[in-house]
């Protein structure tokens, strides 16, 4: 049996849910696939979940959960993974599982891989997940006894190749008991800063400047070329953590998601928490120095070479 | 306060991948290393709570004897003393190995507050922190912000996706992973280094069996799915070619 933990937050469920779903089907062949789901008043995403081809739905409703805590769902999930004994527990690789899984992976005593972009049927199963930013691939076969955890990376499983089922699948309530007093976090509600003074969601074009620029100083070629362009001026997480760029120009996982005509990604590597805010894009264009940088594997068009000669290069030839 | 920061060392950006020869792992003789960034900024944190409520900053590394370099990197830039759990087989061990390698010697020191990376760029495991807190028994948080302090709890702006952020506070002694960009880094200075020399570096050994870890069966350069036109010739010819096509082909312009 394969237990997918789905995700919510105030009753909406996380789309990534539906991605570990079509992974723990891909994974299970001919065993069943259960889906549990823990938080407050959770029934609507469970009956949403039941459409799925599984054998069931166990929910975990508990006002201790209300809001996530690392420690309260490790301790809904301990008892949901003891009590149904899978072989596998499929996560999609939120912040959520990030912040709870290794602990509850280390509570159980048992391996977790994270960031899985791929199944590899023979050998094990291998999970295959990028190591070195990217640069590489490791096919990863998890040791000793069951449960054996698995996270998969945002976007790497299709939700819409989930298999529907003819009739909706039972939704059950889980024998869980909760201990609130032993939930030593306490969460406040989300919030968002400030509202944002730019919103690249809505700009045609995007020059995004990555850490191939080097120094703040050189940030003003990144201008030059977004004003030729007549594009946005975006960037990758560490041009903003250096304060180099506002942050509300950050790209990326923790930052905006954009579809432009025109993304052009300026020494930027290609990180995969970059890619998700930006592969959207009608045409991407990599200028990069390094030829085997992962960035191009998601580009149009790629130019290997020195920013600091292909950047004016194309601002002359813009201005012709 | 007693804080903890844990520092893994990673090959450098630079690196280009070479693997070794029966494609499991890298060549490790053609590694360049240095400070795991966000680990970098865990330690930035470390000094600033300790400047603001007084006690010391321990650096915790587990690895073989080079990882001794990013040790006193971490001691040149103001920690005050380290802890090195040093054994080769430490060398390419995932989080959750490294994680309970290091917990002995770490529970031994009775920190008030524990601070590592939220995720190694080597490995890229995002798990060593949780783990770790789970192994110390102490409550944890990741993704991390901001740190407040208010006697024996803290409160933390933990990072959520797109934008959204939350508070959370939990009792000390506790674990947080941090995320980069949290503060603004100090380098070391000369006189860092120079004293750097001179701190304490106790070496202690892992327990004497480590769990299995994930087995590596394969490690190769990604497939490219995708047909990228890649546009040759020199800096003006590619500019030149990348507009034209662009303007015609893409209709981008
Ligand atoms: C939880 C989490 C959330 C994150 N959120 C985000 C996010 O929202 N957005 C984001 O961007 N990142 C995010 N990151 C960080 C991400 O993992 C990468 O570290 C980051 O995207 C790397 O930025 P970069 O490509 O600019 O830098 P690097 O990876 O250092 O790449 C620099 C590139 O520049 C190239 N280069 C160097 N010199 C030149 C030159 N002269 N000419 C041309 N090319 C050159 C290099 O070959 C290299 O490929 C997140 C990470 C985590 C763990
Ligand atoms: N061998 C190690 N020694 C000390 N700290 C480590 C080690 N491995 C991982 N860490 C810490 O755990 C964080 C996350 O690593 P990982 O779980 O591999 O992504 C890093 O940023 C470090 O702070």
């Amino acid at each position: 049996m394969i237990l997918v933990i789905a995700e919510q937050r105030d009753g909406r469920l996380n789309r990534a849910s539906w991605e570990a779903i079509a992974a723990a089907q891909e994974l299970a062949g001919a065993e069943p696939v259960t889906v549990a789901v823990a938080g407050r008043g959770v029934n609507a995403v469970a009956a949403d979940l039941a459409a799925a081809a599984v054998a069931r739905v166990l929910t975990v409703d508990d006002a201790a959960l209300a809001a996530y805590t690392a420690d309260g769902f490790v301790q809904a999930f301990r008892q949901v993974i003891d009590a149904v004994s899978p072989a596998y527990v499929v996560f999609p690789h939120t912040y959520q599982t990030r912040d709870f899984a290794p602990a509850l992976a280390a509570r159980l005593g048992r391996p977790l891989v994270t960031d899985v972009i791929g199944i590899k049927a023979d050998g094990g199963p291998a999970f295959s997940r990028p190591m070195f930013q990217g640069k590489l691939v490791a096919d990863v076969v998890l040791q000793g006894p069951a449960p054996h955890l698995v996270s998969v990376q945002i976007g790497a499983f299709r939700a819409d190749a989930v298999k529907k089922g003819a009739a909706p699948a039972a939704v059950e309530a889980a024998a869980v008991t909760i201990d609130a007093a032993a939930i030593r976090q306490q969460a406040e509600a989300p919030f968002q800063e400030a509202r944002q003074a730019v919103d690249l969601s809505q700009a045609e074009r995007i020059v995004a400047v990555g850490r191939g620029i080097k120094q703040q100083d050189n940030v003003a070629l990144a201008e030059r070329l977004a004003a030729a362009f007549g594009a946005e001026l975006a960037a990758s997480r560490p041009i903003c953590d250096n304060g180099w760029l506002p942050m509300e120009r950050q790209i990326g996982s923790s930052g905006q998601t954009v579809a432009p005509k025109l993304y052009v990604a300026l020494g930027i590597s290609g990180a995969i928490q970059h890619l998700v805010g930006m592969k959207g894009a009608r045409t991407i264009v990599a200028v990069n120095k390094d030829p085997e940088a992962p960035i191009f594997e998601v580009a149009d068009y790629g130019i290997a070479g020195d920013l600091f000669e292909v950047a004016p290069a194309i601002i002359a030839e813009l201005q012709k | 306060m007693k804080i903890a920061v844990c520092i893994k060392q990673v090959p450098t950006r630079e690196w280009q991948p070479r693997l070794n020869d029966t494609g499991t792992w890298i060549r490790e003789q053609d590694v360049s290393y240095e400070m795991n960034e966000p680990d970098a900024y865990a330690l930035e944190e470390g000094l600033r709570l300790r400047e603001k409520h007084g006690g010391e900053v321990v650096v915790c590394s587990a690895g073989p004897a080079r990882v001794q370099q990013v040790i006193r990197e971490a001691l040149a830039r103001g920690a005050d003393r380290a802890v090195h759990v040093e054994d080769d087989r430490l060398a390419a061990a995932d989080a959750y190995t490294a994680a309970v390698a290091l917990a002995p010697a770490m529970a031994e020191e009775k920190f008030d507050l524990v601070l590592t990376g939220l995720q190694s760029d080597d490995q890229g495991h995002a798990q060593f922190g949780p783990v770790l807190a789970a192994t110390l028994g102490v409550p944890h948080s990741t993704i991390i912000m901001a740190v407040e302090i208010d006697g024996a709890r803290m409160r933390v702006k933990r990072e959520l996706e797109g934008g959204w952020f939350q508070h959370v506070t939990m009792p000390l002694p506790a674990l947080l992973t941090i995320q980069s960009g949290i503060n603004q880094l100090r380098y070391a200075t000369l006189k860092g280094i120079m004293a750097a020399k001179k701190k304490e570096i106790r070496k202690a050994a892992p327990p004497a069996d480590l769990p299995a870890g994930l087995k590596v069966s394969a490690l190769y350069v990604p497939q490219k799915t995708k047909q990228t036109v890649m546009i040759g010739g020199s800096a003006a010819e590619a500019a030149a070619e990348l507009v034209r096509r662009l303007r015609e082909e893409a209709r981008a312009l």
